[in-house]
């Protein structure tokens, strides 16, 4: 294990020093990651001023102390994996990664890790200003504050494997662009990014509690916020640890299967 | 005329040339429908708790998302990746050859590729706005639907001397690429009617990423509230923009023939 750590401490080094150069460009890549939920909390603040001030439990406030959280969640779960791995496959680079003694997840959680590292004080920045310009309205009990790092972590993991999975869909097809979007749509209207959850009929929130989506961005911003009873709270980490679970499973499973393929295919 | 020509000449060899992957043409008609229905799902949850959204009727929005995909579709379908185009070539020097070329070379590096089947996005726009308009019925008469068509064009030329001009940076900076992303995320916030946003907000999408010249300004004439004086403004910044563009881009192509020589 410490031999892993090693690995992981060396490996951050080089990847921080590499995403240094590019610093631009991963800011400009943030543009839209403020961008889209700063719309939504506009198109929603507009929404309760035509309806006198509150439409579904939210006031202006809620809706901008929402989407703040979620802005900062889905930055902090957020991956590019699945646009990276169609590139490995299709230009080859994968059998390099493939050689090396590492299974290649861990570089990929390393690499995340850093990119992270670099542009949370601009992400932080950003939500600041934002908090400054809109007045988010806040309801934090200790309890949920205490219960919302583990829900995040837990959401990260869970993200990371989930995307990490479905990026190995470049194994069987290099048009993975298609896969990718539909995905992007699934995740926009089942994690809560176009609108709160609870604000959609029943039917899309029971879809919304049965796939991965909620549990990797909008349950643990609904906890932070004080939206959920200790009983909702306990019940989501729980289902957070079965998707762990089972996408580790899942993981393993896609990963063999690519792998044999991706060689069959080189050879 | 001979613009025109050549301009269709170009045209056919990207079809041509695509035409060998149809299976390419159902996969982004499938990623349009996805974006399209992402963009009527998010009207049916806003809607569903409001008559108006900052002003606007849900069919004069529905408009607006048809304007939005009809504007994207020809930044997608000619003007994006002709444009990555020259940086590209800019970079690699290649763009020697066009300038050899017997022809105005901001011309020919405006049309040199078209991604053919990004019109699916620009017929999905047309369908939309289609149904805008039979639900806004008979209050768009042929007056109202003139003043529409100049501010489209008015936008398609801004937003394209705008894209031109960052291109044309290409020839003192060497990441290009990274500012067209800019466009393309501030691109998304011309989905809503700007005159929802905070003023930095619209002021930025104005005059630093010109995005509601073509996405809320047409579509604000489609509903009737475009003043005379807001069209002409519209069209002069067009105009304006143009011809800066065009010197901006000579500038650029004598530096590029300095560094070459």
């Amino acid at each position: 294990m410490t031999g892993l750590a090693g690995i992981y401490v060396q490996q951050f080094k080089t990847t921080l020093a590499s995403f240094a150069q590019y610093r631009a460009a991963i800011f400009i890549w943030m543009i839209g990651h403020v961008l889209e939920p700063l719309v939504f909390m506009i198109v929603w603040s507009a929404v309760t001023l035509s309806r006198g001030g509150s439409v579904g439990g939210f006031g202006r406030g809620d809706f901008a102390a929402y989407f703040l959280v979620l802005m900062l969640v889905n930055h902090a779960t957020y991956t590019w994996i699945m646009y990276e791995f169609e590139y490995r496959v299709r230009h080859g680079d994968l059998s390099f990664l493939l050689l090396r003694p590492l299974h290649p997840i861990h570089t990929d959680i390393v690499d995340n890790l850093s990119s992270k590292m670099l542009t949370l004080p601009l992400i932080l920045v950003s939500a600041a200003v934002l908090a400054v310009l809109f007045k988010p309205v806040f309801h934090i009990r200790v309890w949920a504050a205490a219960a919302f790092l583990p829900a995040l972590g837990l959401a990260f993991v869970v993200r990371f494997l989930v995307e990490w999975t479905l990026a190995l869909a470049a194994f069987w097809t290099t048009r993975v662009g298609a896969i990718n979007q539909g995905y992007y749509v699934a995740a926009l209207f089942l994690s809560g990014q176009v609108a709160p959850l609870v604000l959609f009929p029943a039917s899309v929130r029971a879809v919304a509690a049965v796939l991965p989506f909620r549990w990797m961005i909008s349950f643990p911003a609904e906890l932070l916020l004080g939206r959920l009873t200790p009983a909702q709270a306990a019940a989501g980490l729980a289902i957070q640890a079965g998707w762990l679970g089972l996408a580790l499973l899942i993981l393993k499973l896609v990963w063999r299967a690519g792998v044999r393929r991706f060689t069959a295919v080189g050879g | 005329m001979k613009a025109l020509k050549l301009f269709w000449i170009f045209f056919r060899v990207g079809v041509l040339g695509e035409l060998a992957y149809p299976a390419n043409f159902f996969l982004q008609l499938f990623e349009s429908l996805l974006d399209l229905g992402t963009a009527l799902g998010g009207l049916a949850v806003v809607f569903a708790y409001t008559q108006t959204l900052g002003g606007w009727k849900p069919d004069e929005v529905l408009a607006l998302v048809g304007v939005f995909f009809l504007v994207g579709g020809v930044i997608r379908l000619i003007i994006q990746p002709s444009l990555e185009r020259l940086i590209e070539a800019v970079g690699e020097g290649t763009l020697d050859f066009t300038l050899t070329k017997p022809a105005d070379a901001q011309f020919l590096v405006s049309i040199q590729s078209v991604e053919i089947w990004r019109c699916t996005d620009i017929v999905l726009g047309a369908i939309v706005l289609g149904a805008a308009l039979s639900r806004l019925g008979t209050r768009v008469g042929p007056g109202r639907a003139a003043v529409f068509a100049a501010a489209l064009l008015a936008g398609l030329v801004i937003v394209y001397s705008f894209w031109l001009i960052l291109a044309t940076l290409s020839f003192w900076l060497v990441r290009v690429q990274n500012i067209l992303v800019i466009f393309q995320s501030m691109y998304e916030a011309g989905r809503w009617p700007v005159g929802l946003y905070p003023r930095w907000l619209r002021f930025a999408l104005r005059f630093l990423v010109p995005v509601a010249f073509a996405t809320t300004v047409p579509a604000q004439a489609l509903a009737g509230r475009l003043s005379a004086s807001a069209l002409g403004a519209e069209a002069v910044l067009a105009v304006f923009l143009f011809g800066a563009a065009r010197l901006f881009w000579r500038l650029g192509l004598r530096r590029y023939a300095g560094a070459s020589a």
